[in-house]
């Protein structure tokens, strides 16, 4: 008898082991699917840092190889040269990007702040519709009216200007609706004792919201950053003159034609890992701020 | 609702307010009692509106015209948007269908794989969540038209092109294809590097969406008979970050147009000056071959008023889908 209930007892607690480790098998395969999946997003982007420190007879290798096998700067060091010859240095691009990137991201920050602080805390006439209209312009995308953009900016007479790429950039309704809806969860209490202290609004601005919106501010300042660095529409359609254009450009000018040069390939993705590095870094940055600002991103 | 409470909150305070202020219009108090909130949103507002709103209703308005860019617009009535439906070859046969099958297999593909690849990132132990969420997001911020140098040598044409390469040496082609130049395999291309970059701020929005649900509706869940993820998955997590995913949902419809540009690039970095055959033609391109190549501006416009109108529907469908009724 009490041996057949402790086979029995066996059985049940390999039963129970059994159920307990089946979530461990789903964990265990979704962890080795995302691995996977993971390395295979990651290829082009190894691959792209390889290629930039391949030396040139590497490039040329037959069967081809996707690491570098004895890394040099020499792509680097060609692509800082190369423009050096053309009238217009590679500096004078890198700079024009970093100027007008980092001029959009404050400005892009700031005023967005600003709107969303007034659509979250303040009632005053015409704040729906205007808010609604911004909504409504998240479902389009600017790229699709560039013709418009383009004759607007000419009668602007920014044409040519570093205006030409920082302005378009700044009106970011992605950039509004993100902070209003962080600016959302500041309990209106903190505001309204503020106001009986006697702050007056800018103040009320830049003293509380804006610290207590810090996530927020960072996740709107990496979406400017990433819209701004690495764009072409403005150095295409809006600037004419060489020495306004930015980096983005003048890398796309390096991979036209690509195909026939294995030479500029090399120059190529040292000049694409240029820009796409500043990305990468800034998002490591600010992970956790970016992620809890989106948790509110839910449009209701 | 908000302004007519305030407007009769207004009315009641009128006679208090005596002086020369009540003589002006009604409305212009009103700016002026609310002048902090206009100042603002005055700069956004006129960025806003300067750079987004004027755009969009100046394409509306020259899709009716005939403009070359350089002679005064002739009024066209209709006739751009009937020559676009009846005798734009190119446009009915090669931009429709592809801008089709391109913007079904990337927007709502590439936003059920966010979603699917967010949930099962959310799966997994916090720790290492990061380093995933990571990798599966790096390719949106690197972008697929950034990164064309990479596809370029990936999908060279020649036996050196490393695709061909790998597939040569295991035996799965016999001869190298001509990935960037044949027609039949340069949209299976643009697709497959889209949806590589598509995991961008929609999926963000969607795992930022994951964690914010709380453990005890999923215990409810499972003690009112919900068995497995699936289940749980319909009945539990999509209701609870409907609004997340209605953010990704938009975004995913945007993020769709801009990555449509990458077949033009790949074609001029091969030297071609269209897709082959135009087998890669999106209605974003035709746009750009008339408005910069053709200089027919009236027409483009047009066209963009189409793309702006299939956009909108897209985003009211996914509005449709996930909107919420009211306040929650």
């Amino acid at each position: 008898m009490s041996a057949d209930l402790a086979k029995k007892n066996r059985f049940a607690r390999f039963v129970k082991r059994l159920k307990r480790s089946k979530p461990d098998y789903f964990l265990i395969s979704a962890f080795i699917g995302l691995t996977l999946l993971a390395v295979f997003m990651l290829l082009p982007l190894v691959f792209i840092v390889n290629h930039a420190f391949k030396p040139i007879n590497e490039l040329f290798m037959y069967p081809p190889r996707f690491l570098a096998e004895h890394p040099t700067l020499f792509n680097f060091r060609q692509l800082f040269l190369n423009a050096q010859k053309m009238s217009i240095p590679f500096s004078r691009y890198f700079f024009n990007s970093v100027f007008t990137t980092g001029v959009t991201v404050a400005a892009a920050v700031l005023i967005s702040a600003m709107a969303a602080y007034a659509f979250s805390k303040h009632k005053f006439p015409g704040s729906s519709v205007f808010f609604g209209l911004i909504i409504i312009s998240l479902m389009f995308a600017p790229e699709a009216v560039v013709i418009p953009r383009f004759i607007l900016i000419s009668e602007l007479g920014i044409m040519n200007t570093y205006f030409s790429h920082i302005w378009p950039l700044v009106a970011m309704p992605v950039g509004v609706f993100l902070m209003r809806q962080f600016i959302d969860q500041i309990p209106n209490a903190l505001i309204e004792a503020a106001k009986i202290d006697g702050a007056k609004e800018w103040k009320i601005f830049y003293r509380i919201v804006l610290p207590v919106c810090m996530p927020a501010v960072a996740t709107v300042a990496i979406l400017a950053f990433q819209m701004s660095w690495s764009q072409t529409e403005t150095s295409n359609y809006y600037v004419q003159v060489e020495s306004l254009k930015t980096l983005p450009y003048y890398v796309a000018t390096l991979t036209g034609g690509l195909a026939n040069g294995v030479v500029g390939q090399g120059i190529a993705a040292a000049a694409s890992l240029m820009i796409f590095l500043p990305n990468l870094i800034i998002f490591l940055l600010f992970q956790r701020q970016v992620l809890m600002t989106m948790a509110h991103s839910g449009i209701k | 609702m908000v302004s007519m409470i305030l407007k009769t909150a207004e009315d009641l305070q009128q006679p208090k307010t005596a002086g020369p202020l009540s003589r002006k219009p009604k409305w212009v108090s009103s700016l002026w009692k609310h002048r902090a909130s206009y100042l603002f949103i005055a700069p956004f507002m006129i960025s806003f509106i300067i750079f987004i709103v004027v755009p969009v209703l100046a394409a509306v308005i020259l899709s009716f015209f005939s403009f070359d860019a350089v002679s005064r617009p002739r009024f066209n009535g209709w006739n751009n948007f009937l020559a676009i439906l009846s005798q734009d070859r190119i446009f009915l046969q090669n931009a429709i269908p592809n801008t089709f099958k391109f913007a079904i297999i990337v927007g709502p593909g590439g936003y059920a794989l966010s979603f699917f690849l967010a949930w099962l990132i959310h799966q997994l132990p916090k720790k290492i969540r990061d380093y995933f969420t990571l990798a599966i997001y790096a390719p949106s911020l690197a972008g697929g038209v950034a990164m064309v140098v990479v596809w370029v040598v990936l999908f060279s044409g020649d036996s050196v092109g490393y695709l061909n390469n790998l597939l040569l040496s295991f035996g799965i082609i016999d001869t190298p294809q001509l990935w960037l130049k044949d027609p039949r395999l340069f949209m299976n291309i643009m697709i497959v590097i889209s949806l590589w970059s598509s995991m961008g701020v929609g999926f963000l929005a969607m795992l930022a969406g994951l964690q914010t649900i709380n453990e005890e509706m999923l215990e409810a869940g499972s003690i009112d008979g919900i068995s497995n993820r699936l289940q749980e998955i319909i009945y539990i997590i999509i209701p609870a970050i409907k609004p997340q995913m209605l953010f990704g949902a938009i975004m995913a419809v945007v993020g769709t147009l801009k990555a449509g540009m990458i077949g033009s690039i790949l074609a001029q970095s091969t030297g071609q000056k269209i897709t082959p055959q135009y087998s890669g033609h999106l209605i974003i391109n035709h746009i750009d071959d008339f408005a910069f190549i053709r200089y027919e501006i009236g027409y483009a416009a047009a066209l963009s008023v189409i793309l702006l109108a299939i956009m909108y529907g897209a985003s009211r469908f996914s509005i449709q889908l996930f909107g919420t009724k009211g306040d929650e």
